[in-house]
C-alpha cells in the first residue's frame, strides 16, 4: 500500500516537474519554432504551432546581414574573460571571508551583495564618463572588467558558501606541514572546492553571456557581443518576428548547449547548502 | 638576406600607406532597424566608390535601444558615432543644446518637404537631413465596408469612423471594426491619441505650458478613444501596439486600423490574407481644420562631437540626395525609393504609379509640426512635443490611459491623474513658476 502511495506520488511530482519545466522552457520553444517560419507565419492568428511551410530563409538573411561570428566571439571572450578574472579575485575573497572571518565579514558580504541592488541605469553616466576618459569604450577590456565587478558580489557569496563547507582543520594540517598561503589557496583549498568553483564558473558565464544592459550601452561594434546582434533585429514598427527569433536562436545557441551539459553541476552549484 | 629584408619591409611600408591613403576615414554609423535603412546599407558601395578615402561602419539597433544608447552617447560627448539616424522628437532638442553640426552640403535643400523640413531647422539651421518619412492614415476593409452598406471618403470625420467600426464589428466572428494602438508609451498609444486630440481641438500645454487634460477637448478625446474602442475594439487591446494591429488587420480581424503610412505595404503585401481586399483614406477629422494624422521622419545627423565632420556631411548629403533616390529606383524598383522627404520625387511620373504614394503625399502635408493644433500652442511637434521632458511624461500618461482602456479606471479618473502628474513634472522642470 505504502509502495502504492510513493508510486502516485512519485507520478504527480514528475508530471509536476515537467510542466513546470515546459513552461519555463516554452518561450525558448516557440522563439526556436517561430526562426523557421515566414514573417506572415510568424504573426498569423491563430498562432501555427507545428503545421506551417518551415524555412531556413531567416536563418539565411541573418548571416547575410550581419557578421554574426564576430558578435559570437566577443561574447566568449567577454563571458570567459570576465569569469576568470572574477574567479581570481574571488577565491582569495571568499577564502579570507569563511577562514579567516573578522568582525565586519556578516557585514561586508551583504554590503556586497547591495550593490546588486540598486539599478544599473543609476550608475550608467559615471561609467560612462569613465569610460569615456579612460579611452574604454567600445573595447573588450572595458566590458571585461565590468562584467567582472557587476558579478563578483555573487561569485564571493557562492564560493564562500563552498568554503564554509570544507573542514578549516584540513587546511590548519597543510599549515602545521608548512605551506605557504599560496600553497595552502592553490594545492589544498582549490580541489577541494573544484565542484563548487566549476558551478560557480558556469554561472558566471552564463551570467555574463546574458547581460544586455552594459553590453548595450558601452560597446558599439569592435567590443559588440551578441546581446547587440539581436538588438538589431527587433523594430517597432514592421515584420521582422521571424528574422528576430532566427537571431535569437543563434545567440542562445552556443549557451543552451553548453548549460545543457554542464547542467549537473549548475544543480549541485545552485543547491548546494540549501538542504542541510 | 638584408635585400630581401629590405624589400619586405619596403612592400609592408607600401601596402600599411596604401591603405591608409584609400581607407584613411572610418565613420560609424547608427541607424535603426527598418527596411529603408538596411536596403542603403546594401546600396553603399555606390558612395564608396565616389569617396575612396571614407570607409563606412554601421551598427544597426532596436529603435528604443538606438534611442538612449545615441542619447548617452551625445551628452556624454562620448564620440563613438559620426551620423546618427534620429528621429524628429530629437532634432529640435538637441539642435538647440548644441549637441548637433549644422549640415552645409544637404543636396537641394529647398526640395524638401515643408512640413519636413519645418521640424528638422533650428534657429533656420537645418541640422539633420530626412532619410524617410511618414504620416499615418485609415488602411480598411473595402469588403467589410460594403457589407455594412457604407463608403469611406477619401477624407472621413471621426464621427463617420464610428459609425463604420461599430457597423463592422461581428464579435461572434472576431471580426473587430477598429483597431487602434492601446500598448503604453509616448511613442505608442500617446502618439496616436496625441494626433487624435489634435483634431478634437485639444493641445498638450497651453502657451504658459500649463496642462490642459482637464479641458473638454482632452475630455472629448478620450472619451470617443473609449467608447470606440468598448464598441468596436479587438480584446485586450491594451497591450496592442504596431506590430500586434498589423497581426491582426493582416488575419483579416480588423475592420479598419489607423496607423503609421508604412503599414501600408505590410497589409498589402504578401504576408497578408487580405492584401486584395485594403483601401486607404486620409486620417479622421471633426471639421475644426486638423486631422489626426502624425508626421515622423528618420533623418541622419551629425553630432557634434564627431572628429570626422567633413566625411560625415558628404555621406548625409549622399544618402539624402536625389541622385540616392535614383539608385534605389534603378536597382530596387520605385516602390522601395523612401518616401516622405521631397518634393521632386512626388512630381515624379514613374512614382505616382506606386500605390498610396499620394495619400502619403497628403497626410504628411496636411500635417504641420510648427502649428500642431488648433489652439496656439508654445511647443513643435504634431504627435509629441518637442521638449526633454516629454518623453517622460507622455509615458507616465500613457500607462494611465492604457489603464483606462482596460476598464481599470473612468474617463474621468484618468484624465484627472494625467493632468496631475503632467502638472507636477512640469512644475519640477521649472516650466510652470
Amino acid at each position: 500500500m505504502a509502495r502504492n502511495v510513493s508510486f502516485r506520488r512519485k507520478l504527480v511530482v514528475t508530471a509536476l516537474a515537467w510542466a513546470i519545466g515546459l513552461l519555463i522552457f516554452f518561450p525558448i520553444l516557440w522563439t526556436i519554432i517561430t526562426s523557421f517560419k515566414s514573417e506572415g507565419d510568424a504573426i498569423a492568428l491563430p498562432p501555427k504551432f507545428l503545421f506551417f511551410d518551415w524555412t531556413l530563409e531567416n536563418y539565411g538573411v541573418v548571416q547575410e546581414r550581419s557578421d554574426y561570428l564576430r558578435f559570437a566571439m566577443n561574447s566568449v571572450m567577454l563571458a570567459l574573460g570576465s569569469t576568470f578574472f572574477a574567479l581570481v579575485i574571488a577565491i582569495p575573497s571568499a577564502w579570507a571571508m569563511a577562514f579567516a572571518p573578522g568582525k565586519r565579514t556578516k557585514d561586508l558580504l551583504m554590503w556586497m551583495l547591495s550593490t546588486k541592488m540598486m539599478p544599473p541605469v543609476g550608475a550608467l553616466i559615471p561609467v560612462y564618463l569613465i569610460f569615456r576618459d579612460f579611452g574604454l569604450l567600445d573595447t573588450r577590456g572595458g566590458i571585461i572588467a565590468v562584467l567582472m565587478l557587476l558579478n563578483l558580489p555573487i561569485i564571493i557569496w557562492m564560493l564562500y558558501t563552498y568554503f564554509k563547507e570544507i573542514p578549516g582543520e584540513i587546511l590548519e594540517a597543510s599549515r602545521m606541514d608548512g605551506a605557504s598561503l599560496g600553497k595552502e589557496l592553490l594545492y589544498v583549498l582549490t580541489p577541494m572546492a573544484i565542484p563548487g568553483i566549476a558551478s560557480t564558473l558556469l554561472l558566471n558565464i552564463i551570467l555574463a553571456w546574458n547581460e544586455a544592459f552594459w553590453t548595450l550601452a558601452l560597446t558599439t561594434k569592435d567590443a559588440a557581443p551578441l546581446t547587440q546582434f539581436i538588438a538589431s533585429y527587433s523594430s517597432p514598427e514592421g515584420l521582422f518576428w521571424a528574422k528576430l527569433s532566427a537571431a535569437s536562436t543563434m545567440a542562445i545557441a552556443p549557451i543552451l548547449v553548453l548549460g545543457w551539459f554542464a547542467q549537473k553541476q549548475l544543480v549541485r552549484g545552485l543547491t548546494f547548502g540549501a538542504v542541510k | 638576406m638584408k635585400p630581401v629584408f629590405t624589400g619586405v619591409f619596403g612592400a609592408f611600408m607600401f601596402a600599411a600607406l596604401a591603405s591608409t591613403a584609400i581607407a584613411e576615414t572610418k565613420l560609424t554609423i547608427a541607424t535603426v532597424n527598418n527596411g529603408d535603412m538596411i536596403r542603403m546599407q546594401g546600396l553603399t558601395d555606390d558612395f564608396t566608390k565616389a569617396n575612396p578615402d571614407i570607409s563606412l561602419e554601421w551598427v544597426t539597433l532596436e529603435e528604443n535601444v538606438l534611442r538612449e544608447k545615441v542619447t548617452t552617447d551625445i551628452a556624454a560627448k562620448g564620440g563613438q558615432f559620426d551620423v546618427l539616424t534620429i528621429g524628429t522628437y530629437e532634432v529640435p532638442i538637441w539642435g538647440k543644446k548644441g549637441w548637433l553640426v549644422p549640415l552645409t552640403e544637404v543636396d537641394d535643400p529647398a526640395d524638401i518637404l515643408p512640413a519636413i523640413a519645418g521640424g528638422l531647422t533650428v534657429d533656420g539651421k537645418l541640422m539633420a537631413a530626412p532619410f524617410y518619412g511618414e504620416s499615418s492614415m485609415v488602411m480598411y476593409r473595402k469588403d467589410l465596408m460594403e457589407k455594412a452598406g457604407l463608403t469611406m471618403p477619401d477624407a472621413p470625420t471621426w464621427e463617420f469612423i464610428g459609425q463604420a467600426a461599430r457597423a463592422m464589428t461581428d464579435k461572434s466572428a472576431e471580426t473587430y471594426g477598429v483597431c487602434l494602438r492601446g500598448k503604453a508609451g509616448w511613442g505608442e498609444n500617446m502618439a496616436f491619441l496625441t494626433a487624435t486630440s489634435n483634431s478634437f481641438g485639444a493641445r498638450w500645454f497651453d502657451e504658459n505650458w500649463k496642462p490642459q487634460f482637464d479641458q473638454p477637448e482632452w475630455k472629448a478625446t478620450l472619451d470617443y478613444y473609449l467608447s470606440l474602442m468598448a464598441d468596436a475594439g479587438p480584446p485586450g487591446a491594451s497591450s496592442n501596439g504596431f506590430n500586434e494591429n498589423l497581426a491582426l488587420f493582416n488575419s483579416g480581424k480588423c475592420g479598419m486600423w489607423i496607423d503609421a503610412t508604412v503599414a501600408a505595404s505590410f497589409v498589402t503585401g504578401k504576408e497578408s490574407t487580405v492584401a486584395d481586399k485594403v483601401g486607404f483614406a486620409l486620417a479622421p477629422d471633426n471639421g475644426l481644420g486638423k486631422r489626426g494624422n502624425w508626421l515622423w521622419a528618420w533623418s541622419l545627423a551629425i553630432p557634434a562631437g564627431t572628429q570626422k565632420n567633413d566625411a560625415a556631411q558628404k555621406f548625409v548629403s549622399w544618402a539624402t540626395s536625389k541622385q540616392y533616390t535614383a539608385l534605389v529606383a534603378e536597382k530596387e524598383g520605385w516602390a522601395n525609393v523612401p518616401p516622405g522627404t521631397r518634393t521632386s520625387l512626388y512630381e515624379n511620373a514613374e512614382y505616382a504609379k506606386v500605390p498610396f504614394a499620394k495619400m502619403t503625399l497628403d497626410s504628411i502635408n496636411s500635417a504641420d509640426p510648427t502649428k500642431p493644433t488648433v489652439k496656439p500652442v508654445p511647443y513643435v511637434g504634431v504627435q509629441f512635443v518637442a521638449i526633454p521632458e516629454f518623453a517622460g511624461i507622455a509615458t507616465t500618461v500613457g500607462q494611465i490611459f492604457s489603464a483606462a482602456l482596460a476598464g481599470e479606471k473612468t474617463a474621468d479618473e484618468a484624465l484627472a491623474e494625467a493632468q496631475t502628474a503632467a502638472t507636477r513634472e512640469m512644475t519640477k522642470a521649472g516650466y510652470i513658476k
